[in-house]
Order: C-alpha cells, then structure tokens, then sequence
C-alpha cells in the first residue's frame, strides 16, 4: 500500500488531514437541523443583500424620489406599504438588509480580532501584561454595553464605520475569555512542550501551535458575535446613533417610532423591520450553537 | 447580549494553572475581589475622563459644537471648565468633584446632574428591580423544567419561544405590546396605558396614584421581563444539563432517591451556581434595556434621562448617568462574587 504511492510531503499530508476535518464536521453539522435551518434562513438574507440592485430600485431610498403617499398600507404598488415620506417600506428592507448585515460582520471582525489577540496574550504570556489584560477584558465584560456604546457613539459621531467600531469595541471580552481559557489549557499539553524544546521562539507556538487550535472555537463564537453585534446595531440605529444617510432595520424602526407608527397603526413600518432583525440574529445563534456543538465533543454527548 | 456568549467563556473557567495554586482564605479573596472593583471603578472614572477630554480634538469646540461662538467665548468657556490647566491637573479636579457628588450640570435642565439623578431613580430601580426579580424566577423555573423533561415536548416548545425572545431586541417587542396591548388591534380595545408613569389627574403620592404608577409600569416590566427571562432560562437548562451527566447524581438514584428529590436536593443547588454569576453580569444589561424600555414607553427614569442627553448631546448627564449605570454593576457583581465565595469554596482558590 504505502510503499507505492510516493511520499507525501509535511503540506500535503497537512491538507489532506485539514480536508478530512472540514469533511467530518460538516457531516456532523449536518445533522443538526436547526443549525441547517440557520443557515437556510441566512442564505435567503444573503441573496437578498447581493441582490439588492435587482429586486428593488434604489433610487427609491432618497426622500426626494418618494412617489408613494404618507404611511399608505400595503398595496399592489407598495406590497409593504410606505413610510412617513412615501417610500417604499419593501424598497428599504432589501436595501437594509446590506447595511445590517455589513454592519453586523464588520463589528464583528474587529471583535474578534481585538478578542483573539487579548485572549491570545493574556493566556500564553505570564506576569502582569496578562493579568492587566485579563482585568481589562472582565472590565469590558462587567460595564454596561449600551451606556458605554451610547457615550463612545456620541463622542465617535455618526457614520457606518463608527457604529462598526462602537459594536466591535465593546463586545470583544466573551471571546477574549473563551480563547484566553483554551490557550490555557493547550499551553499545557505535551506537543507545545516539545516545540519549546526544539527551540520554537513565542510567535511561532503561538501562531502555528495555538492559534490553529483555538481557530474552531474562534468560528463558532464568530457567529454568536456575529448575532449579538446585528442586534446591537439595531439598538443603536434605533436610538438614533447610525449613519443618517443610510437605511438599515434599526433606522427604520427609528423612523417608525417617531412617527408614532404604533399608535396609528401603521404596522408594515414597524413589524417587517423586526421580524427581519430576529429572523438574522436566530439564524446566526442557531448556527452559532450547532457549530460550537460540533467543535466540543463535550456538548455533543448531551 | 454579550453574556450568553460569554456564559460559554465562563463555563471553562476554573483553569488548571490557577486551580493547581493554594487554596486561599475567604478573606484574601474578599480583598481581592473587592481591590478589584475598586480598580475597576476607577478605569470608569478614567475612561469617562478622557473620552470627554481627549478624543474628540479641542474639547471646548466639541462641548459647543453646533454653535457659533467667538474667540474670547472659547477663552471664557476653558477658562469655566478649567481646560486651561494641565492634564493632570484636570483629572484631580474631575475626580475630586465627582467623589463630592459633583456630575457638573444639564446643559438641557440647567441643574446639576446629581439632582436629576437622585429625581429619575426611583421609576428606573422600580422597573429594572421588578423585572430581573420576575425574569429570574420564571427563567430558571423554565430552564430547569426544560432541562429535566430534555427532548420532550416542553423543551422544544420553550426552547424555541426563548431563543426567539433573545434574538429579538427587546424595545421592538415593547412596540409590539404597546401595539396590541394598549392602541388596540382592530377589533380589540386597548387596555393598558400607552406610555409614562402617570395619569394626568392622579396624585402620585396617594394610593390610588400609587397604583395607577404601578398599572403604567405593568407592560414595561412584561416586556422586560419576557426579554430577560429567556437568558436565564437558557443558561439554567445548560447548566442544569452539565449536573444531570455527573456521577453524584447515580449515586443519589442509587441511594433510592426519588427523581423529585434527586433534582431538588442535588442537581438544582449545583446548577444554580453559574446562574448567579450571570445574574450579576445581567444587571449590566438590564441597565441597557431600562434605556430603550423606558424610551418607548416614556417613564422619566434614568433611561429616558439618557436618550434625551444623547439628542443634544448633554456631555454631563451622559457622563454621569454612565458613572451610575457602571458604579451600580461593578457593586452588584462584587456583591454577587462574595457570595459566589460563599456558596462555592471552590472560587476562591
């Protein structure tokens, strides 16, 4: 058998084990059918995202362009009725779709990258740049999110980015803590012994040895975070705190509480926006909790 | 929203190289816990300083911003707010003012902010304290049934109304209420009161008016309570699934226990653990969710206080309802981790 194939070099055999991973967890993800249903649900937000050009003209998002009346129900023209300026409320969920979901992601790779490294550092080093950097990610924990997020928006100003920044500032600790804890424990197990004997400098353990392994929890947290910073986007544009200029759920719900759309009854401005919003954030917890499943044996046995 | 994830951080939490050390005295882990939150409060203090101060360029132009003013009236203005003294200065003043209770004052109110605070509190401490109370119970009641009955019917019934409450932002479902609950949804009158904490002719400080507060505050505390029940109850069923695959409890079978007893006597006190420490944690969110609650229901608490400061913007209320919101979570958690330490000597290695 293997005296005639020819030897394979580090790399391939490197590949093939990784393509057998990928092949194993997928097949285990795939037996979990709310994680399935997640990714469905996300497949549709998605398509609509890219596709946003297509089903709907965005001219139609400019005040100016409005051709619809003042909050009309929904209609053969305007299937979700229109806003308090004649929009199209359908023209805006599709466009809203892009900057939630842009919004969503980029906060949370700024998360997670601010997270990773944090917890990368504050569990592989000892003394006092760890311990300084554990108290500072159970600061960031304890602190009130939307009290802090509101003062840094504040002073940050209004734009798409700021809000991103805000987000990914704020919810970073959980994956400090959940990576700092993994390093930990691999930090102790024989193989990274063996690499500090044969010489191996910090940075090399760290990103060749470590970080491979804590990469799977990184994945699945990503998609928690992921759910938490929608939400929170949505929070913040509700309170007014977005990017003026564009259009996503939280600034249309905004739009909605300021023209008292509860109280006149104008419900296609207020429940499409939050179905929008919870559909999302459950699609990306349901995948989220599939995935960290998939990668902790422990959960699994359940 | 951040503690669910985080309650996956803290579920691997006693590590081994700090597990491995002496075992410590209570009261050497009451200092540190404590020295701790002091540290803490005074990052909040630090932060709160120079966010205001340093980022956003020249503080007197942004603490005017929006309005037009001349050379002499910056002068006056740094002068007023001593931004014409070093740095350092600065912050001794800042802090010295703010241990005498000095927040500065309202730009919007024209008083000063330790006033509005003391004002505002109590609607704000009524609706979060009732709300986390009600959260609680019912969340870990839920968690616990969900947990025992794993797979059945309940499970998946609660399971799914949970996860749908804690993906949805709480405020939405507040306008949801408010929709059908208190405008009425076609045919259906509505019953509660739209919004505030009062009606118009009632007298606040009688019973009736003491009740009528109370009926104002009933669909805030529902919403707020159906948001964060979902938390608890979702961790509670985690962590009470975590109990039920450990030994002790065949041995409690084994003993001849019935199930009831087996669950209330051993597998709850042990799940309840983690709860606590997310309760401490949730108080910080609660503290978010009294903003937008109060928001759209209009009960003139510390929430409220902060959206209309953030509008203007009213740097000081800002500031200091920022101070309370932390001050307030950091002695909650404090107080939650002592008696962490004392039901579970385990911590306080």
């Amino acid at each position: 058998m293997s005296t005639t194939s020819p030897p394979l070099s580090a790399r391939q055999i490197a590949r093939r084990r990784r393509t057998a991973a990928w092949r194993r967890n997928w097949a285990l993800f795939r037996g979990h059918r709310a994680g399935l249903v997640g990714l469905c649900i996300l497949a549709v937000f998605v398509v609509v995202a890219l596709a946003a050009p297509l089903l709907a003209d965005g001219e139609g998002l400019k005040v100016t362009k409005a051709t619809g009346g003042v909050l009309e129900s929904p209609s053969g023209e305007f299937w979700l009725g229109t806003d308090e300026s004649g929009r199209s409320v359908l023209t805006m969920l599709i466009w809203g779709t892009r900057i939630s979901l842009l919004v969503g992601l980029l906060a949370t790779a700024i998360s997670m990258v601010i997270g990773t490294v944090v917890g990368l550092v504050a569990g592989f080093f000892e003394g006092w740049t760890s311990r300084l950097l554990y108290r500072l990610t159970e600061w960031f924990l304890v602190i009130p999110f939307l009290p802090l997020a509101i003062i840094l928006a504040v002073v940050l100003g209004r734009s798409l980015l700021n809000i991103a920044i805000v987000i990914g500032v704020t919810s970073w600790p959980a994956t400090a803590l959940l990576i700092r804890s993994q390093t930990l424990s691999i930090k102790e197990r024989p193989y990274l012994e063996r690499a500090r004997v044969l010489g191996a400098g910090r940075w090399h353990q760290m990103t060749r040895h470590v970080l491979p392994n804590v990469m799977p929890m990184v994945f699945a947290n990503t998609t928690l975070t992921v759910a938490v910073a929608i939400l929170s986007e949505t929070t913040l544009s509700f309170l007014g705190l977005g990017d003026p200029g564009r259009v996503s759920w939280g600034s249309m719900l905004e739009g909605a509480f300021g023209v008292g759309a509860m109280t006149t009854g104008s419900w296609w401005y207020i429940v499409p926006p939050g179905i929008c919003v919870v559909l999302v954030v459950l699609a990306f917890t349901l995948i989220g909790q599939a995935l960290e499943e998939v990668f902790n044996p422990r959960l699994r046995e359940r | 929203m951040t503690t669910l994830a985080a309650a996956a951080g803290t579920e691997a939490a006693p590590e081994p190289a700090e597990a491995s050390g002496p075992r410590r005295s209570f009261g050497r882990y009451l200092a540190g816990k404590v020295l701790g939150a002091l540290g803490s409060l005074l990052f909040v203090l630090v932060v709160n300083f120079f966010l205001f101060r340093v980022l956003p360029g020249d503080p007197a132009r942004s603490l005017t911003r929006g309005r037009v003013v001349s050379k002499e009236q910056m002068d006056a203005f740094r002068e007023q707010y001593g931004l014409d003294q070093p740095l350092a200065q600065q912050f001794l003043t800042y802090l010295k003012n703010t241990a005498q209770g000095d927040l500065g004052v309202s730009i919007r109110y024209n008083v000063p902010v330790s006033e509005l605070i003391v004002d505002r509190m109590w609607p704000t401490i009524a609706l979060v304290g009732v709300s986390t109370l009600l959260a609680t119970v019912i969340g870990v009641y839920l968690g616990m049934v969900s947990a025992w009955r794993r797979g059945g019917g309940f499970d998946r019934f609660s399971t799914g109304i949970t996860l749908t409450l804690y993906s949805m932002p709480e405020w939405w479902l507040g306008l949801l209420l408010i929709a059908g609950l208190s405008v009425g949804f076609g045919p259906l009158p509505g019953i509660f009161p739209t919004g505030g904490l009062n009606s118009i002719d009632a007298d606040p400080s009688s019973l009736s008016g003491m009740l009528d507060s109370a009926w104002h505050l009933t669909l805030p505390v529902i919403t707020l309570t159906l948001a964060y029940l979902a938390e608890y109850s979702l961790i509670m069923r985690s962590s009470l699934l975590d109990e039920l695959g450990e030994n002790y409890l065949t041995t409690a079978r084994a003993k001849g226990l019935r199930d009831v007893e087996v669950r209330r006597r051993h597998a709850v006190p042990n799940a309840l653990l983690p709860t606590t420490t997310l309760a401490a944690l949730n108080i910080g969110f609660v503290v978010s969710g009294a903003i937008t609650i109060e928001t759209i229901f209009s009960i003139p608490g510390l929430g409220l206080l902060s959206y209309e400061a953030l509008s203007i913007p009213d740097y000081d209320v800002l500031q200091g309802t920022f101070l309370l919101a932390s001050g307030a979570v950091i002695v909650a958690n404090l107080v939650a981790n002592l008696i962490y330490g004392v039901l579970d000597p385990r911590v306080r290695t």
